[in-house]
């Protein structure tokens, strides 16, 4: 931050040629540094994203508006009110204004009656539950987090995917989601909102891609020695695609039963992405009545298992 | 006989904490070794360790703090290091050991660094400023201490026997239950927080007390100056908050020791209510910490500003606003559990609502710079470092209240980024302003200027250069508590910030060289007055450091400032005034009790660990019957005679007198 500016805020304004510059190359600036480093969250490809993208720069835009002169004048108070400064004036006794109070309270009050606007607004049409307007039916996935993998099954093409999620493009997605084991969070930082996921319940997420594409889903909540691996590929296809892809899975590869969903459920890393080409009715409802049991934890047979047990990898 | 603890709960095959636990071992022998040498021991027991006066007391919480800030310092290096390393591989640290590091980080960093510091320093200066002789209860004090240094302890054993949990600072079941995590590291965590929550409570009890019924003779609520209201505040929600962390800790306790189901996944287990329950403790505690460093900010600014604080009373109110709305806003920590739009939304406004008088605060510290004469000493330093970085924190804070912003960018480096913006910005900054300003009061002589003025630009362009890359991240998509990544494109800001920790680690051995480098030079510059600063409030009346009864004669408070009040009359009047009539003063006796207390607290917990249940039941025994031999004591105060306490005063007036004879050559009227 320039200190140039800050000189006497009370005796002369500022050059009029200052800020509207300062505020140029500030935006530039932030133009370049953010474009350089591909900001998953400002680079939506959903329409949430997209609402989320432009709540989040209104917000910072209000705030700027109270922060950025709070600040130059603090920087200005600062300089021009230092000690060594003999033209400025000392007023040991200035201790209360009324007028500088009603100011002071005022004006964090009309920016919060503003942004409370934002956030009621926004949490209402952003809630993840609320379905997306669009004409076209939305597709049904079905998410389990495990430890430390994710399963999406896909109830009406009955098939199910582990650590890849595969999507049409221009469809609204409708997941309800769980966890087999501990809480994780299933998070598309390109697609928008994120969203826990707590062993016995249920919780909903609508979110679409717009166009196709390729993108990093993760789980963006802490769940142990096997999170840094619970990320999974998201790949948005052309319609047609999606359902070349469903049926290709269902030609191949093991099916999801209870029996290879406790398999499933075990503790492991880094499990390379792969598909069940069936799906035995009622996984999804099952895992969320506990009817199939939360998963087991560490390995209890090791010898310092109740000491400090380590995660075979 | 010794439960689960062998010969392998030590991690032999790790050398990281080897060597680590090692280094501190030789410290702490080389330590105990110089004190018994130079034959210190029975100095430090009399003095420090069975001490009840609320200075001494002070001093050692923040000794405690600035310890504690080394080793979780350490582990923010190790965390930085490891992710400017673990691009497309595993680093130095694997993840059972990185996962301990960061839960171990934070449980240090807010537990036994943020904590202690404020608890210290609210402690030292509040019962000076409000005229008081000691705290209400001055042996609970040091109970109170003892019981978080025992907290503090454990956390650090748990180094070098068994391990630290990793379930992060906050334990969320199931992960913290005992399915997942059957090792003693979250059993550590639990009973560390359980005793040295126990401390926070009653040091809470203590303050709130102090404040409410301790004062000087006409120092009335709305004439203490704004540090006692902050301490309040404070204190009152500590009273309110603890138990709630002391009860959701028991619960997972019972459910990690005795099958019991309240956070578990079976059994009708609600992990959701432990999300609620640690957030109702949890967002107050923010509070907790940083109400006291907005204190320690309105006196350092009013002070090195040379002006009363502009709209004392509004800063009162918003004091206590802040206060009631801390308790409203606990669920802003889970808007992704999918409560719906109408909760969120309530919640965010709440949210909100909080910033408002929050701004009327940084509002007034500018308008209490506006007409004044501004010396930039280091805690001023700090303060102006700290108006900017907080405002900057704040906005991403009210950011994160708006729920569709949250959304996309909780848990993330953006939220991690900001927490450390308001607590490093506020509740540190605040910490190491008051640590300069009050240093002279405890020790007699000043810290070193110019090398608290170096650390405090190594800090604050550290912090700049270690977190805002961090803000980029968040916005990149990078989740925290990642042990290892693959996205090429989050290396360099990662690489920026272990550049930032390193000015930071540049800015902490400028403080510990301030800090030597002071004591060798004390003499230069030694305080006579006890007033270095021309200060405004009360505990710039007494001698520096104070005697253990703090006041000669409780000073008779007309006004808001009070000592800078009886200061304009002495110099209207060119004197000190009469010398008083000195009594007699009665203080309370030093104690061993919380020392010993804290003694069989620790092998208590440590026994709990690790299920060695004879030695519980020992050493519960051994705390009882410390504190019926405390509750059975005869002797409660020992006297100081008058003829004493006038010598001591009548030292202070002597270069009191000198320094008004210095500043107005008109008052030549000779001291009696």
């Amino acid at each position: 931050m320039s200190t140039k500016p800050d000189q006497a805020p009370r005796t002369r304004p500022y050059s009029p040629s200052l800020l509207p510059w300062a505020a140029r190359c500030g935006l530039v600036l932030a133009v370049v540094v953010l474009a350089g480093c591909q900001p998953a969250v400002l680079d939506p490809r959903g329409t949430v994203g997209l609402a989320q993208r432009s709540i989040l720069i209104d917000s910072v835009a209000i705030m700027l508006a109270i922060v950025v002169p709070t600040i130059l004048a603090i920087f200005g108070f600062g300089w021009w009110f230092r000690a060594s400064n003999t033209k400025a004036r000392y007023l040991p006794d200035f201790a209360y204004s009324g007028r500088i109070e009603v100011v002071t309270w005022a004006i964090p009050l009309l920016v919060i009656f503003l942004l409370g606007g934002v956030a009621w607004i926004g949490s209402h049409d952003l809630d993840p539950a609320r379905p997306l307007a669009s004409d076209v039916e939305p597709l049904e996935i079905q998410v389990v987090s495990l430890d430390w993998k994710w399963l999406f099954i896909y109830p009406d093409q009955n098939v199910a995917a582990v650590n890849q999620l595969v999507v049409p493009a221009g469809v609204p997605l409708h997941f309800s989601l769980t966890s087999g084991s501990v809480m994780n969070a299933f998070f598309i930082p390109q697609l928008g909102s994120m969203i826990y996921t707590m062993n016995g319940m249920t919780t909903q997420l609508n979110l679409i891609a717009d166009q196709p594409g390729v993108f990093r889903g993760l789980s963006s909540h802490y769940s142990g020695d096997g999170f840094a691996d619970m990320n999974f590929q998201v790949r948005a296809v052309p319609a047609d695609q999606f359902a070349a892809w469903a049926g290709t899975t269902r030609n191949a590869g093991p099916s999801l039963t209870p029996a290879t969903y406790a398999e499933l459920n075990k503790q492991s890393i880094k499990v390379a992405p792969f598909t069940y080409r069936e799906v035995d009715p009622g996984m999804f409802s099952k895992i969320v009545s506990q009817e199939l049991p939360p998963g087991p934890g560490p390995d209890s047979t090791q010898a310092n298992n109740s000491v400090s047990p380590k995660t075979a990898r | 006989m010794l439960g689960k603890l062998s010969w392998a709960a030590i991690p032999l095959d790790q050398p990281i904490p080897m060597i680590a636990s090692g280094m501190v071992g030789l410290v702490i022998a080389g330590v105990l070794g110089l004190i018994l040498m130079k034959g210190w021991l029975p100095y430090l027991w009399r003095e420090w360790i069975t001490s009840v006066d609320h200075k001494h007391i002070g001093i050692m919480y923040c000794l405690l703090a600035l310890v504690m800030l080394l080793r979780g310092f350490t582990d923010a290096i190790m965390m930085r290091s490891q992710q400017a390393l673990a691009f497309q591989s595993e680093g130095f640290l694997p993840p059972e050991h990185y996962n301990q590091i960061f839960s171990a980080h934070g449980t240090l960093m807010i537990f036994f660094v943020a904590m202690p510091f404020v608890i210290g320093l609210m402690n030292f200066a509040m019962p000076l400023q409000l005229g008081a002789r000691d705290v209400a209860f001055p042996t609970l004090n040091s109970v109170s201490f003892w019981l978080t240094a025992t907290g503090a302890l454990l956390v650090n054993i748990s180094l070098v026997v068994g391990e630290f949990a990793r379930t992060g600072w906050l334990p969320y079941p199931p992960l913290s239950g005992i399915a997942y995590s059957p090792g003693v590291g979250v059993d550590y965590y639990l009973w560390a927080l359980q005793i040295s929550s126990v401390g926070t409570l009653l040091s809470g009890i203590n303050l709130v007390t102090t404040v409410l019924k301790i004062h000087a003779p006409g120092m009335t609520y709305l004439r203490m100056p704004i540090f006692c209201w902050t301490t309040l505040a404070s204190n009152l929600l500590i009273v309110a908050a603890f138990p709630i962390l002391t009860a959701t800790l028991s619960m997972l306790l019972l459910d990690r020791y005795l099958g019991f189901h309240f956070f578990t996944n079976e059994a009708g287990g609600n992990v959701m209510m432990f999300m609620n329950l640690i957030w109702a403790w949890g967002h107050p505690e923010v509070y907790i910490l940083i109400l006291p460093a907005f204190g320690i900010f309105s006196e350092v600014i009013s002070t090195f500003s040379g002006k009363p604080i502009f709209g004392y009373r509004s800063m009162v109110m918003a004091t206590m606003a802040i206060c009631i709305l801390a308790f409203m806003v606990w669920l802003h920590h889970f808007y992704t559990m999918g409560a719906g739009g109408d909760v969120n939304g309530i919640f965010g406004i709440a949210t909100m609502i909080i910033a408002v008088p929050t701004g009327v605060k940084v509002f007034n510290w500018l308008f209490t710079m506006y007409g004044g004469r501004i010396v930039y000493s280091s805690p001023m330093l700090w303060a102006i470092g700290f108006m900017v970085t907080f405002v900057l924190g704040g906005m991403t804070g009210v950011l994160l209240a708006v729920p569709p912003a949250d959304f996309v960018l909780h848990n993330s480096l953006f939220l991690v980024a900001h927490f450390h913006n308001v607590i490093i910005g506020g509740v540190l900054f605040g910490s190491f302003a008051g640590y300069n300003y009050w240093f002279p009061k405890a020790f007699g002589f000043r810290l070193h200027d110019g090398l608290g003025k170096a650390a405090f630009w190594f800090w604050i362009v550290g912090f700049y250069v270690a977190f805002m890359p961090l803000y980029v991240l968040g916005l990149m998509g990078m989740t925290r508590r990642m042990q290892h990544y693959d996205v090429p494109e989050w290396r360099p800001w990662l690489l920026i910030a272990a550049f930032g920790a390193a000015l930071i680690l540049t800015g902490i051995i400028l403080q510990i060289v301030q800090l030597v480098v002071s004591i060798r030079q004390r003499d230069q510059l030694r305080d006579e007055t006890g007033d270095p600063w021309n200060g405004r409030s009360l505990e710039w009346a007494t001698s520096s450091p104070p005697p253990a009864f703090n006041f000669a004669v409780l000073p008779r408070i007309e006004g808001e400032e009070a000592y800078w009040g009886i200061k304009q009359q002495a110099q209207r009047q060119a004197n000190l005034g009469e010398e008083p009539e000195y009594e007699a003063i009665e203080m309370p006796t030093n104690s061993p009790t919380g020392f010993i207390c804290a003694f069989f607290a620790t092998f208590l917990g440590f026994a709990l660990i690790w299920h060695i249940w004879w030695l519980v039941g020992l050493s519960m025994l051994g705390a009882v019957v410390t504190f019926m031999v405390f509750a059975w004591r005869d002797t409660v105060e020992y006297v100081i005679p008058a003829e004493e306490v006038a010598r001591i005063d009548r030292a202070n007036r002597r270069a009191r007198s000198k320094a008004l004879v210095l500043a107005h050559p008109a008052a030549l009227t000779p001291v009696a």
